[in-house]
């Protein structure tokens, strides 16, 4: 091989953390695991949006969490932390109140990813896949989030933060910590990471209505149209 | 003769609370569902393949022929699974399509499964993106509260319940086999084809899968006809789509135009290269398409005419990057991607982007050496083929494409790190501290 070492790929192999057994997990959780275990044809299909739902509970996936939904779906609980352990957004350790994600694909990496994710680890002294030591935020590399025209984007608790600099970031983090309200660019506003994972498991939180319908980049195209006249030539045109 | 840019789907995005029943209906929503549901199923599955929509995910599969699979004689229950885990690099067009109009989706659910004699549908949307998940989960309560879903639709007799489930973080998602394991409560790893999913799919049962935009597509061919839709694009690409700009444009954003535009029309749109700069290259059709440069700036953006050019037209996501890129930068965190989001599952795909990317980090780093090029494309023709799914060709897309067309730059990686070559803090939209030193 002239020269290079190549290494293997054992980097991820921890599974669930199972000395860790504190759990939130209470008649009422079990019976909302129940219900989305009810939603469909085949119970185990809702195994990912309980995963979700027992993160919004334990603020990660705990081994109580793990237990009961191998109990309800009829899983063995090996199949169970296969499943958690195979996806990026089930955390093995506590995440903070606020979930932080910095985008470093390509294409925000390019155009100021890394230095923004520099300028979130150098604020909040923590790196990637670590939680502050006062429980308030924690700290993700994303790959991308399907905000391109957006870039650079970082996320908080999954909602967007587009077109974000390091001023903004430094600016988002101050206020989160002093506990203002917070509105994402486009989303609701920010609340804490384990309620909207608790949205993720298909628990509505009825907040659709806040927040825009789309973001600048997003009606480029349309605005352009609509001041050129120009359209689909659809019998039915109605703008 | 069409105009440069034809907004169907992107039309109300901007209406005032877009993703209310309310506002969608005023402009026209749940019209075309009206009118499939005074034809048959099979009238409709017609009138969609004879309008040619091709399958907005990447792979461009004519949708009607995908629905006609379909074994209706097959006793089991028949499911469609909208595919909306969009997590492709470069790609973001089915998220704001949920975020803003969510009932173009619903509508399009609703009369997909009706012609294909489902009546349970899924939505599996990415769960990275909260706000487009609430919206949806929204307007599928609105339209049960409206009599749009659940027990004889509209009076016609016709069920249908859709569920809306977020995936976990998992780009493989998007591939469809995958996608049924995951919605089956799994791991998502792909599964062998065949048998296809419209064979065996959702609990072996017949299945289709479809992504946002084609089923987002369907409610306008049903409201206008497919001669109108058929009137728009090209030889063998049909209609309009969403292309997605993103980077070093002056305006990147979302433009939905006719099949046959051309890279350099949709970049005037943009605005053009940001100010003072000049194009280097571009994805097509997100990071797993091959890369194009400025002398494909007049090819068609068309299914059949990227594919001329030894590209594809995948997701039509544009990222476009000048002069000031590193092209192994980009080519290594594409592949720090791939490595990250395989599977697991075949050797060559989980061992091999694990190994492209040891050896470009050191190409990056300038400490590559004499045959490193040779070997980089040895190791993606060990990939390539060998894997169960496209994601593995999508890994290895990214890196011939970058060699063929800047081998010199890859070179000089023999010597000398990419940050030196190209300062880094040249590509950033902000003033950033030269990079490089802690890399």
């Amino acid at each position: 091989m002239s020269g290079h070492e190549f290494e293997t790929y054992f980097e991820h192999s921890g599974g669930i953390d199972t000395t860790d057994t504190a759990t939130a997990i209470d008649e009422t959780t079990i019976a909302e695991l129940k219900q989305l275990a009810g939603r469909y044809p085949h119970p185990p299909s809702a195994l990912l949006p309980m995963l979700h739902l027992v993160q919004s509970v334990d603020g990660r996936v705990s081994p109580r969490g793990v237990e009961v939904c191998a109990e309800i779906l009829g899983l063995t609980e090996a199949q169970v932390s296969g499943v958690a352990t195979f996806y990026t957004m089930y955390k093995r350790h506590p995440a903070g109140k606020h979930h932080l994600g910095v985008c470093t694909t390509a294409l925000c990496a390019v155009m100021g990813g890394d230095a923004l994710l520099q300028t979130v680890e150098d604020k909040l002294g923590i790196k990637p896949d670590e939680t502050t030591s006062d429980g308030l935020f924690s700290l993700e590399r994303v790959e991308c989030n399907a905000a391109c025209d957006f870039a650079p984007v970082m996320m908080v608790n999954w909602e967007f933060m587009d077109n974000m600099t390091p001023d903004k970031a430094i600016a988002l983090l101050d206020d989160l910590a002093a506990g203002k309200e917070v509105h994402p660019t486009r989303g609701a506003a920010l609340t804490s990471w384990k309620d909207n994972e608790r949205v993720l498991a298909g628990f509505n939180d009825g907040r659709a209505d806040e927040g825009v319908s789309a973001g600048e980049a997003s009606l480029r195209g349309v605005e352009i149209a609509r001041e050129r006249g120009w359209t689909a030539g659809a019998p039915d045109e109605r703008n | 003769m069409t105009d440069l840019l034809s907004p169907v789907l992107t039309r109300n995005w901007g209406h005032d609370r877009s993703w209310t029943l309310d506002s969608y209906r005023s402009d026209g929503g749940y019209e075309g569902l009206r009118k499939a549901l005074t034809m048959t199923p099979e009238e409709v599955v017609t009138e969609v393949k004879d309008a040619q929509l091709r399958g907005r995910g990447g792979a461009g599969f004519p949708t009607g022929t995908k629905w006609s699979f379909v074994p209706q004689d097959n006793p089991n229950p028949k499911y469609l699974v909208v595919n909306g885990d969009e997590s492709e690099p470069g790609t973001c067009k089915d998220i704001p399509l949920l975020m803003a109009s969510p009932h173009t989706l619903v509508e399009g659910i609703i009369i997909s499964a009706y012609a294909i004699h489902c009546h349970t549908a899924f939505v599996y949307i990415r769960g990275e993106v909260v706000h487009p998940i609430r919206r949806m989960q929204r307007a599928v309560e609105e339209a049960y509260e409206a009599g749009l879903l659940g027990e004889n639709i509209l009076g016609s007799g016709y069920d249908l319940d859709i569920v809306v489930h977020a995936g976990a973080g998992a780009y493989i998602c998007g591939e469809e086999t995958a996608l049924l394991n995951s919605l089956e409560g799994k791991r998502g790893q792909p599964r062998l084809r065949p048998p296809f999913p419209a064979v065996a799919g959702l609990y072996a049962s017949p299945t289709v899968v479809n992504n946002v935009e084609s089923i987002a597509s369907v409610p306008s061919i049903l409201r206008n006809g497919k001669d109108w839709y058929a009137g728009m694009g090209t030889e063998k690409s049909k209609g309009f789509t969403i292309y997605s700009l993103s980077g070093h444009v002056a305006n990147p954003g979302q433009f939905e135009a006719p099949l046959g535009i051309t890279m350099r029309q949709l970049i005037d749109l943009a605005g053009g290269i940001r100010s003072g700069h000049e194009l280097k290259f571009f994805t097509p059709g997100g990071s797993s398409t091959p890369i194009l440069t400025a002398e494909h700036l007049d090819v068609v953006m068309d299914f059949e005419s990227l594919a001329a050019v030894g590209t594809m037209l995948g997701t039509k996501a544009m990222q476009i990057f000048d002069e000031t890129v590193s092209v192994v930068r980009t080519t290594l965190r594409w592949v720090e991607f791939y490595k990250h989001e395989s599977c697991g599952k075949c050797t060559p795909c989980r061992e091999g982007t694990w190994w492209l990317v040891q050896l470009l980090t050191k190409l990056e780093a300038g400490q590559g050496q004499e045959g490193d090029i040779e070997k980089l494309l040895s190791i993606c023709d060990d990939i390539t083929g060998k894997s169960f799914c496209t994601l593995a060709e999508g890994a290895v897309a990214c890196v011939t494409s970058a060699v063929k067309h800047f081998r010199d730059e890859f070179e000089i990686g023999y010597h000398t790190p990419a940050w030196e070559h190209l300062p880094y803090e040249k590509s950033a939209l902000f003033a950033v501290a030269p990079q490089g030193a802690a890399a």
